[in-house]
């Protein structure tokens, strides 16, 4: 049999779309909705957090032999990830002296599955940070444009939270939130001392149900198992599954596409090529319309491995713009004990799977020596234990001193140390900045001139550096967490990160929110796609995913993506019935 | 194809992580007894074929297990609220993390081995012969990193990294975890703070 033949189904779909995670999932559900016949083509397998076949949560670290080490799975063994930072087959590489991770999960659903549900909106200025800094680049729409699909996304999939009035930090239609716990308290009431506000969280969990499809939250803290009652907002069982219900969606699971074909005459999209990851067989599908959620990087990739005599840069890239200017949250942490927690009464504080408080910025950049802000989430509390829990006990036992008030050497055994660990257990917290980077021409991805993946795909390369502005805003989260740390009585653990580790800024990629690599805006010579992301060059092509994003906010993405792969599928509906695509 | 041969071919091209990291490729040399792997709900394929496979396979000797063993009681031993190490699973936990992270292997491997020569050049026998008296001095010079002296440096670090094991293998044991009174894990209604935990740290929720 000849594996090269292109097998080519002879059917032609309304629409293709590319990837099942926030962008796919959200187009796949509103496309069909409207009555499209969709195929939606996903990389991974097929994965349903309700089906016994997959569920993790609930399990004991004893379940697993490695206790939920992280060794097959970045997150842990119980994480609802298939994937992390390498997968067999699949590599990336980096130009020398620069560096990039990229976290890519296979399967339905994608990231969504065990992603942290931190659902911020973005706030007015974080679409127009060029316009009131002068420096990155301002979106072709701003949030006039995208808050009445927010608000949508709210209602859609639920996301629970406060109203707090605060301009650049918008309110949403908030699900109750559930109160904080006790290291929470005492962590707002030591910002407070600073003027460090902390609010209620904002995450899409259901602490009410909204359907009759998903249930209720009932606070076991493991969301990034995913949830077998559908209380957390995951693509798979939110989006893809109601849309499959349809019957308007044809779901491909194991097809990795290769390439985004074209007519040569018309210059419009004609569908895509794919290879089956089972039988390794090569496929394609035709469609009126294509749309790209792949993720921002993978997205770049087929678009510029999309050659053709016609686009012989890539597709829809003769601004050569596809590939520049992304860009990912800076982050850096910092953990500490906290005395007064000692000795703690047991009781079950899982609560949500997440933080139940945060700290949105608050400071006015216009004092500071860096340009963009920084959001802070916090751990603590009581939790299962875990593979790693009690590692490195000697760098604290010292300095606390025992049950009768006299000091004890670092390090130990036995029943005194025993006790130690009883003792320290729920009295350590921990906070985390993300921040907005400043998004820059010279970090990109690009096609690597000599290597392909074991599909014989063209990967991509990496060129990422941070500037000064990141660095410093890092050190400023440093002296802001030990500020905290200090106000609440804790003790900093570790060394305060120096210059020298450029203030313990975590190294790009690392918080997973890719950006700005299909960049949308109103200028075809400096933007791949205009404000509906569609294709300046290409008329029935769409990118969903966070690839169409020019900046990111100091917010999460996802909820972005979803409210603007909303906003996008609209458009693709009205343009269709105009018959302008 | 034999069914060794399928299994081999599958772990290697479709679902196998060989060449990705050594911990995982490692892991890929046994072999498997011919009957098919079952695949535990949570598990990937590629994993549970993983698995079975480290499961085959043995790395501690009945020296070193002995000597682990004994180290896991002294650093967690049985008290009046739960039992040791040992009897709550710890050596046999340790023995899997050797195969499932074999960059593990050598400081555990050559931590035992300097235990033993240092044992050997003080009291004459391997720390697992040794009697308790000299076993505890031995530990007690490596158990207390700023006090240790200098030339036993090696020997901190390998009980820094027993430690660990040890406790991380207690802790997230069924014993353990009742040990420590974990709460959780089960499905409940958050409702907050405890009333009573709030007025102990002088906190509320109208504030
Ligand atoms: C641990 C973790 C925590 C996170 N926490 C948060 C958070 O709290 N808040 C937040 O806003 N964001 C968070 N994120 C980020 C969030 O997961 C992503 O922003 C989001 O999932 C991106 O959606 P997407 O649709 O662009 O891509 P993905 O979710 O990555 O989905 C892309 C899909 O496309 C498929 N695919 C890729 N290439 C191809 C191809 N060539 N052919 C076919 N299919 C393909 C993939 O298999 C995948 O299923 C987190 C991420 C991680 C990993
Ligand atoms: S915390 Fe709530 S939403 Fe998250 S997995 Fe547990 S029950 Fe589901």
């Amino acid at each position: 049999m000849n594996d090269f033949q292109i097998k080519k189904a002879a059917k032609v779909y309304d629409v293709a779309i590319v990837g099942s995670g926030a962008g796919g999932g959200m187009a796949a559900y509103t496309l069909s909705k409207a009555g499209a016949n969709v195929v939606l083509l996903e990389a991974g397998g097929y994965y349903d957090p309700k089906d016994p076949k997959y569920i993790t949560q609930l399990k004991w670290p004893y379940e697993s032999p490695r206790r939920g080490a992280g060794t097959t799975r970045p997150f842990g063994d119980f994480d609802a990830a298939w994937g992390g930072w390498e997968i067999e087959g699949e590599p990336y590489t980096s130009k020398p002296g620069t560096e990039f991770h990229w976290f890519r999960s296979r399967m339905l659903g994608g990231r969504t599955n065990h992603w942290g549900r931190i659902s911020l909106r973005f706030g007015p200025d974080d679409f127009k940070r060029k316009s009131l800094t002068g420096i990155g680049e301002d979106w072709p729409i701003g949030y006039d444009d995208v808050s009445p699909y927010y608000d949508r996304v709210d209602k859609l999939i639920g996301v629970f939270g406060s109203k707090e009035n605060i301009r650049n930090e918008p309110d949403g239609i908030f699900l109750p939130p559930p109160r904080p716990r006790l290291h929470e308290l005492m962590l707002k009431k030591a910002a407070k001392g600073l003027n460090i506000p902390v609010i209620p969280s904002r995450l899409s969990i259901l602490t009410k149900p909204i359907n009759e499809e998903r249930g209720q939250c009932f606070y076991c803290a493991q969301c990034g198992r995913a949830c077998q009652v559908y209380a957390d907002f995951s693509s798979s069982s939110v989006l893809v599954i109601p849309a499959l219900k349809t019957g308007k969606v044809t779901l491909i699971n194991n097809a990795m596409v290769r390439e985004v074909t074209t007519d040569q005459n018309t210059g419009k999209a004609s569908g895509v090529s794919y290879v089956d990851t089972v039988s390794m067989k090569e496929m394609s599908v035709q469609a009126k319309v294509v749309v790209l959620a792949a993720s921002a990087c993978e997205s770049a990739r087929l678009l510029l491995n999309s050659k053709s005599q016609r686009f012989p840069n890539g597709l829809a890239n003769s601004s050569n713009v596809i590939g520049k200017y992304l860009n990912d949250s800076t982050g850096a942490s910092r953990g500490a004990f906290v005395p007064a927690l000692m000795d703690r009464k047991r009781y079950n504080e899982d609560g949500v799977g997440g933080m139940h408080v945060f700290t949105p910025w608050w400071l006015d950049n216009s004092k500071l020596d860096f340009p963009r802000g920084y959001h802070i989430e916090y751990w603590g509390g009581m939790g299962m234990p875990a593979y790693g829990f009690g590692w490195g006990i000697e760098g604290l036992n010292g300095k606390i001193p025992g049950r009768d008030g006299k000091p004890k050497p670092a390090g130990g055994y036995g029943a005194s140390l025993k006790d130690d660990f009883r003792r320290f257990y729920g009295a350590y917290v921990g906070m985390a900045g993300r921040g907005e980077p400043v998004p820059l021409e010279s970090n990109y991805c690009e096609i690597d001139p000599n290597t392909v993946d074991k599909y014989g795909i063209p990967v991509l390369r990496f060129h990422y550096k941070w500037s000064d502005y990141e660095v410093k805003q890092a050190k400023h989260m440093q002296d802001t967490f030990e500020e905290i740390i200090h106000s609440m009585g804790g003790i900093a653990l570790g060394n305060k990160p120096t210059a020298e580790n450029n203030y313990g800024l975590e190294a790009p990629g690392k918080i997973i929110h890719e950006v700005g690599t299909v960049r949308m805006g109103s200028d075809p010579k400096t933007s791949a796609l205009n404000k509906f992301q569609q294709a300046h060059d290409v008329k029935n092509l769409f990118v969903v995913d966070a690839g169409a994003f020019p900046s990111q906010g100091d917010k999460n993405v996802t909820w972005t993506i979803l409210a603007c792969s909303m906003r996008t599928s609209e458009y693709i509906t009205d343009q269709v019935k105009q018959n302008n695509l | 194809m034999k069914r060794r041969e399928t299994l081999k071919t599958i772990t290697l091209s479709s679902l196998g992580l060989a060449g990705l990291n050594p911990q995982v490729a490692e892991a890929d040399k046994l072999m498997l007894p011919d009957e098919p792997v079952k695949v535990p709900g949570g598990r990937q394929k590629f994993e549970a074929i993983r698995d079975a496979k480290l499961k085959l396979d043995k790395f501690f000797t009945p020296h070193e297990l002995q000597t682990v063993t004994i180290l896991a009681d002294i650093i967690i031993p049985a008290d009046s609220k739960s039992g040791s190490a040992s009897q709550a699973g710890v050596p046999a936990f340790i023995e899997f993390m050797m195969k499932d992270q074999p960059r593990m292997q050598t400081p555990m491997r050559g931590g035992l081995r300097w235990l033993d020569n240092q044992c050997t050049k003080r009291y004459g026998k391997p720390f697992a012969l040794c009697p308790k008296t000299q076993q505890i001095e031995m530990v007690d010079m490596i158990a207390y990193p700023e006090q240790a002296k200098p030339e036993v440096s090696q020997g901190v670090a390998f009980f820094n990294m027993m430690r660990g094991f040890v406790a991380t293998g207690f802790f997230t044991s069924k014993m353990g975890i009742e040990d420590i009174g974990y709460k959780g894990n089960t499905p409940n209604n958050w409702e907050g703070v405890p009333e009573d935990v709030l007025k102990q740290y002088g906190l509320s929720y109208d504030g």
